[in-house]
């Protein structure tokens, strides 16, 4: 089911300046075009190093774009005031990154709610939701009252994936959801990314495995076509 | 004929001093620095009453000066002798005949008039001082009404000791602005601040005089959950019989036996006068006079 | 939606020298900005200026106040601003004992404020008190003790109790973790996101901790010599700086 186009990037162009290297400029993308609709997934494809994390990174705001537009429904995130994309990032825009932040000490439950409560939702029905996903991803239930830092790389992977799925975001960035991820995990999440798909959400994946991408992706977008030639 | 300039302070001083009563009578509760003289008495002794009480005499007034509610005490005595050498005016016992009465730590029991003056002697001018060291900080809280720490006191007060603990020296609040120390009076006392006469608050040591002008509103601090409480010792005086008034504790011997009798001598004196007899005292005209 | 704190070209000078210059920024409610800089960055001046403890050299800092909409906190009278930081602002001190009351009790120290705003119900204080105690892990049978039998963390916690009582908008921290073990630390940042999620507050935190940073600030200030030499949102500002200042800062942070 597709619809609307939810995400929406023209020319975008990213260079880093290191500065305490000579002022080095290494430009890494230039170019990039990509139209995103609702209930459609795309995959990003390209050779390790070729701008896949960095394109995704710059959709959520997490870097700077140096020239394009990003739109992300109403807003262009490469534009956009703080706490305008704070507020798109709360309510409009997940991100499941390949690492899992935060802050110690809190429990796994509250960890997987916290995007809910940060919308308002009562307290009961955020825990109820989070439980909910905890269980499909396979995490016992007697890991949820401990904090997440302790746990194993598989572990801390699916409760950030549950922390991503918790609200119904319309637009969705999954960074390698399913590695590190067994079988029937890698089932779970394939099946939560489903599901959002159904919802209408918009999702761009970074998918190296390729049966998983072939399944749920609508189409490949290979980004190497942005990556400008670069100065020997 | 004396030696000495009326009430023994120069003309100069005395106007100085009576320019900060002014002040205090106009501020109610504030406390008014003023310019404090070497007395012929050490600081501790009154010498901010004495001061005061030098400024407000006229020579055709009469004198009363008490200490703990006695006319007969060392420190009574010696003030009231000062007075009779140096200003020369008539001196009493009886309250009613009083147009300036200078007090140590308690507040007459008779009602007094409009046409008297009530001189307190005062050793720390400052509530806040206990809680608040810095005379800076003090002074911005009184000038901006920042009286939060006051209820603190108290707070700490009632979580330490089931009660607002504070027996005397009792902080209150005059006309809903300044907060004030009445001088250590008795917590029984702080009632009658609310008077027809003028009072005056001298303090010589920390040199501050502050004022309240006839029926200024005071109100003891307190919390709504525990009001105000005014208590005394649950006896009538020994001698007189008196319910209301406050008394002293009187050890009579090695035994711990003890006697309750009025604080206020004169107050004593004049109901026994009118044939009032408490449990330990014999009628008035067989007393050795 | 109008700007919690509008502030405008903010200039602090110490005879020649730079305190802080040229800073501006608005604050909207709910949102956590952290100033970051090292030993000598100004970022302790600009708090300060902003919190009305330092008079700026120049600028303004515009406070959306409950009554009178935006006013300018560096012209308003002293009582204003006093009275501002007894009600609607809140300093978290480096040092507790900069912050508290050290020989009154713990709840003496947390019911000070609401006595000072008029509260005059003893059991309604305590009771205050020791929900407030509650919320900041400090065991309530220590309501009557003194913050001097306190340990640091605790002394820490119970600041931010006396602080927060009055439901303030704002909230100023100067280093709130300094000084502080790391599992204690863990423990107050963690109590800090949950209250300022709960209560919507507005902070501004210095610091020179960037963990502590990315875990509490929506936003970031990164403070040089007395200018501020970028700004952005937190995560950004940390993954993608753009300064070379901000670049050496980040690759500096040692990994665990």
């Amino acid at each position: 089911m597709k619809g609307e186009t939810m995400i929406e990037i023209r020319d975008l162009e990213k260079s880093f300046i290191l500065h305490n290297q000579g002022a080095a400029v290494i430009p890494v993308m230039a170019g990039a075009q990509l139209d995103v609709a609702a209930g459609e997934c795309v995959g990003l494809t390209g050779v390790s190093g070729a701008g896949k994390s960095t394109l995704m990174r710059m959709i959520y705001g997490n870097y700077l774009a140096n020239g394009g537009s990003i739109k992300v429904g109403e807003v262009d995130v490469a534009r956009a005031e703080p706490r305008e994309i704070l507020t798109l990032r709360r309510e409009v825009l997940g991100y499941v990154s390949q690492f899992l932040r935060v802050v110690p000490r809190v429990p796994t439950l509250t960890v997987v709610a916290e995007p809910l409560l940060a919308l308002g939702t009562p307290v009961a029905e955020a825990e109820a939701r989070a439980k909910e996903l905890l269980s499909q991803l396979n995490i016992p239930e007697r890991l949820w009252s401990l904090s997440p830092t302790t746990f194993s790389g598989g572990e801390q992977q699916r409760v950030n994936i549950a922390r991503g799925f918790a609200h119904r975001y319309p637009a969705l960035l999954l960074d390698e959801p399913t590695a590190s991820l067994d079988a029937k995990n890698r089932e779970v999440v394939l099946s939560l990314i489903e599901d959002a798909k159904a919802g209408g959400a918009a999702i761009i994946g970074i998918f190296h495995d390729e049966a998983a991408r072939d399944r749920v992706c609508d189409r490949v977008v290979d980004v190497t076509g942005f990556t400008p030639v670069r100065a020997a | 004929m004396s030696d000495y300039n009326f009430a023994y302070l120069d003309e100069q001083t005395k106007r100085m001093i009576r320019r900060a009563i002014l002040k205090g009578l106009a501020v109610p509760g504030y406390q008014v620095p003023f310019a404090s003289r070497e007395m012929p008495m050490p600081y501790g002794w009154g010498t901010g009453g004495v001061q005061v009480s030098a400024a407000v005499l006229c020579p055709e007034d009469t004198m009363k000066v008490i200490d703990q509610g006695a006319d007969d005490t060392t420190n009574a005595v010696s003030i009231r002798k000062f007075f009779e050498n140096t200003a020369e005016v008539a001196t009493t016992e009886a309250t009613e005949e009083a147009d300036v009465i200078q007090t140590r730590h308690r507040i007459p029991e008779q009602d007094l008039r409009e046409d008297q003056i009530l001189v307190y002697q005062v050793p720390i001018p400052e509530p806040l001082r206990f809680l608040e060291p810095s005379e800076v900080e003090t002074r911005k809280m009184h000038a901006l009404e920042e009286y939060g720490l006051m209820h603190v006191k108290l707070y700490e007060d009632i979580a330490r000791n089931g009660a607002i603990a504070t027996a005397y020296a009792y902080p209150v609040k005059v006309e809903g602005r300044y907060v004030m120390d009445p001088s250590p009076i008795p917590k029984f006392d702080n009632p009658k601040l609310e008077m027809a006469a003028v009072q005056l608050f001298g303090a010589g040591r920390e040199q501050r005089i502050y004022a309240l002008p006839p029926y200024t509103q005071v109100v003891s601090l307190d919390f709504e959950d525990h009001p105000f409480d005014p208590s005394k010792a649950d006896h009538p005086c020994a001698l007189c019989g008196s319910e209301d008034s406050y008394l002293d504790e009187v050890i009579m011997d090695d035994s711990g036996r003890r006697m309750f009798v009025c604080s206020d001598t004169d107050y004593c004196q004049s109901r026994r006068m009118a044939g009032h007899v408490g449990t330990e005292g014999v009628p008035f005209e067989e007393a050795s006079l | 939606m109008t700007p919690l704190l509008q502030v405008r070209d903010i200039a602090k000078f110490y005879g020649g020298r730079i305190g802080c210059t040229d800073v501006s920024f608005d604050l909207y409610p709910g949102e956590v900005l952290g100033i970051v800089g090292e030993s000598g960055s100004g970022k302790s001046t600009l708090l300060n200026c902003l919190a009305g403890h330092l008079p700026p050299d120049q600028g303004e800092v515009l406070f959306d106040t409950r009554a009178d909409g935006p006013r300018d906190t560096v012209t308003m009278s002293e009582p204003e601003r006093r009275m501002l930081g007894r009600t609607d602002w809140a300093f978290v001190h480096q040092h507790a004992r900069d912050g508290l009351r050290m020989g009154v009790s713990a709840g003496g120290n947390v019911g000070e404020r609401l006595m000072a705003v008029g509260a005059r119900h003893y059991g309604d204080i305590r009771e205050q008190a020791l929900d407030w105690l509650d919320r900041v892990e400090i065991s309530g049978d220590r309501i009557d003790d003194r913050p001097s039998a306190f340990s640091g963390g605790m002394q820490q916690r119970l600041q931010i109790a006396r602080n927060l009582v009055t439901g303030p908008r704002l909230v100023f921290m100067d280093e709130p973790t300094g000084g502080l073990d790391v599992s204690v630390q863990a423990r107050l940042l963690d109590l800090l996101r949950g209250l300022v999620r709960d209560m919507g507050l507005s902070a501004i935190i210095v610091t020179h901790d960037l963990a502590v940073v990315r875990l509490l600030a929506d936003r970031l200030m990164v403070m040089k010599s007395g200018h501020v030499v970028e700004q952005g949102l937190t995560d950004q500002v940390l993954d993608d700086p753009q300064h070379g200042y901000t670049q050496l800062l980040v690759s500096s942070v040692l990994q665990v």
